[in-house]
């Protein structure tokens, strides 16, 4: 059996072709995330380019209004780019370039990723080939061009259900097809090691900054950290410096779309089954045939029928827990942030702040709860509006 | 001797692919009988899977069809079953992970014997993990065919020492489907394969035309056909049978004569 388990999860279920660039990537991850030289220089991006460390912000007014555990929110969406897949680009592509490639590829779907992936080759000068689901082209067409204004050539995925598992889909068969001077930029804690924890270790900066603003703030840790997960890269950022502190308690909010009792939701913990998907072993949205099902949610990033490893083995274990949340419930978190703190949220985040709407007034008024605000949601407005019955144009 | 060995027997062996239930199980069986007819030596049966990541356009669009037609893996053992009854060629299964994983190892490959199944292709179980799944295939006497890329390099030595049955060698990067050239040094690998074991190994991706089957079996054991055989099934649906007899023995010929 390979390395990279959590418990009976993880692994390296993918080609042949690529193994024996996973292994040399594992080769290269251990040894860059020692090298002084390197950290230093993904730190400096962090702290110059990226806006990091990002605010630990008090929710005075929607602590108030909730009248429970006080409210904090962690503003990734604060980060360039706007949400927290910039702290995960910055070290891949700084390392592929350190590596030798010359290219980067990448799936999206919010278009969060792939505009981050597209900024990062800019900067440190690579080439940039972004794939996404045709549908989430035309729910984020602003996205993609802006993609396309960073220099990115953004391919649209018309196999399958056109969203975020076939952009994965596709690329993987591209970095199958060319692979010498190629880094995939996975953008979750997903698909073969040693991408889960890759992708954690670079997302962890949120969790660690967050544990230090709260001692600082309230002096004791909070009795919660919530994050939406969709693949779960924000929630293991979130959580995963939290991990050994048993008070605290560690929550994913997974999209239930129209609900987890109809067949439009991406609820994979709620719902799913063990599976092996996209070199991984976890749950996931399957049939009683083992046919990965098409999933739904109105968010576009949480919009994915399987989780990453390490949450499989978290919710194996009892350490995390996953909470399903409607769209609706998003759409009016969303909503409720925008009018009470003048905070316009990613659609995703909003998954964990409806959750923290009911989990809040549960708790004593000295606890404290920090939700991780993933991105922020211009890119959405037109999409809410839309699911309020109004049509707008950009 | 089992099948899979009869099949590499004195002689070069033909390997034809097919999607299961695609357009329907029944035509599946009738086709597999129909390329056995026209010198096809060994079938490979695909399971439809919804996210093929392995495969180009041609055999995704197949595994929705066939997905389509309500394909399942029990009905596939079904129509293997009633097929045996009719042939003994050699029968390997091509598949994802998940759909064995889902079904349960020691299930399937349970119902994999009854139905004389002889082999497995597995393209998303990489040597590394394949201890999970080659253990119950052994109980239940089914070959695991291993897989070899243009980039596996030191890895040959290490996947063909402990290869069975065949190898299958993997012609190009990238994923299934036709190719108008195939640059990879296949002559070295082979060589790298041959220095380690007499496991007979076949190439396949990109191969449609007689030209390039007759070049590979100088090289090879064995030329694996897919794609070119999906794309007539594609194109002519239930009426496939003549097209998919007339495409195996121009293949087939070309081979023998490179011999």
């Amino acid at each position: 059996m390979s390395e990279g388990r959590f418990g009976a999860h993880g692994g390296q279920y993918i080609p042949e072709t690529l193994m024996n660039e996973i292994i040399r990537l594992e080769e290269q991850y251990e040894f860059y995330k020692k090298d002084p030289e390197f950290c230093a220089e993904l730190e400096d991006l962090l702290k110059n380019y990226a806006g990091r460390p990002s605010l630990l912000y008090y929710a005075e007014k929607m602590t108030r209004q909730l009248g429970g555990a006080k409210v904090y929110l962690k503003r990734e969406d604060l980060n360039h780019t706007g949400s927290h897949k910039i702290n995960n680009v910055l070290g891949q592509v700084l390392m592929a370039k350190k590596m030798g490639k010359t290219r980067v590829i990448a799936e999206t779907g919010a278009g969060q990723h792939g505009v981050a992936c597209a900024t990062a080759a800019a900067l440190l000068g690579m080439e940039c080939e972004i794939f996404m689901g045709k549908e989430d082209t035309d729910r984020q067409a602003l996205n993609v061009y802006r993609m396309r204004l960073l220099g990115a050539k953004v391919h649209p995925v018309t196999s399958g259900t056109q969203t975020l598992k076939d952009a994965v889909n596709e690329t993987m068969r591209e970095w199958t097809s060319r692979v010498a001077d190629t880094h995939y930029v996975l953008g979750s804690v997903m698909g073969p090691h040693p991408f889960p924890t890759i992708v954690r270790d670079f997302q962890s900066v949120i969790g660690r900054e967050a544990r230090a603003q709260i001692l600082e703030r309230e002096g004791k840790l909070p009795a919660a950290v919530l994050a939406c997960v969709g693949g779960g890269s924000n929630a293991m950022g979130m959580f995963y410096e939290f991990i050994p502190d048993r008070q605290v308690a560690l929550i994913g909010c997974e999209a239930a779309g129209e609900g987890i009792d109809t067949d439009r939701h991406a609820a994979t913990i709620a719902k799913g089954t063990p599976g092996v998907f996209h070199g991984m072993k976890s749950y996931f949205c399957q049939d009683e045939n083992g046919q990965i099902a098409p999933v739904y949610s109105i968010s576009a990033g949480l919009d994915y029928p399987g989780i990453g490893p390490e949450h499989a083995w978290l919710h194996d274990t009892g350490r995390a827990s996953y909470v399903p949340v409607t769209d609706e419930e998003a759409v009016q978190a969303f909503e409720y942030l925008a009018r009470t703190e003048g905070i316009i949220c990613a659609i995703e985040s909003a998954h964990a702040v409806a959750y923290a709407r009911k989990l809040a007034p549960t708790l004593p008024k000295d606890e404290s709860i920090i939700i991780c605000l993933s991105g922020r949601g211009d890119k959405d407005v037109a999409a809410i509006a839309r699911y309020r019955g109004e049509e707008i144009t950009e | 001797m089992d099948r899979i060995q009869r099949a590499f027997a004195q002689k070069n062996a033909f390997i034809t692919f097919l999607t299961a239930g695609d357009p329907s199980l029944e035509k599946t069986a009738e086709y597999i009988l129909e390329l056995e007819r026209a010198g096809a030596d060994l079938v490979e049966i695909g399971i439809p899977f919804s996210d093929p990541i392995a495969e180009g356009p041609v055999i995704q669009e197949a595994d929705l069809r066939a997905l389509g037609s309500g394909t399942t893996v029990d009905r596939i053992f079904e129509m293997v079953k009633t097929l045996r009854k009719k042939t003994q060629i050699p029968l390997v299964l091509m598949t994802y992970l998940n759909p064995v994983f889902h079904y349960g190892y020691e299930a399937f490959f349970e119902r994999c014997r009854e139905a004389q199944i002889d082999g497995i292709i597995i393209p998303d179980l990489p040597f590394e993990e394949k201890g999970e799944v080659e253990s119950v295939c052994l109980t239940y006497g089914v070959t695991l065919i291993s897989m070899i890329a243009p980039t596996s390099r030191e890895r040959i030595r290490r996947i063909a020492g402990e290869a069975r049955g065949f190898l299958y060698v993997v012609s190009s990067m990238g994923v299934t489907g036709v190719r108008s050239e195939i640059t990879t040094d296949l002559d070295a690998i082979l060589r790298e394969i041959r220095s380690v074991t007499d496991v007979p190994a076949a190439v396949g991706f990109g191969i449609h035309t007689p030209d390039q089957a007759a070049r590979i079996a100088r090289q090879a054991d064995g030329v694996i056909v897919g794609s070119a055989l999906v794309k007539l099934i594609a194109r002519y649906g239930d009426h496939a049978h003549d097209q998919l007899g007339a495409y195996t023995r121009m293949m087939k010929a070309a081979m023998q004569e490179a011999e």
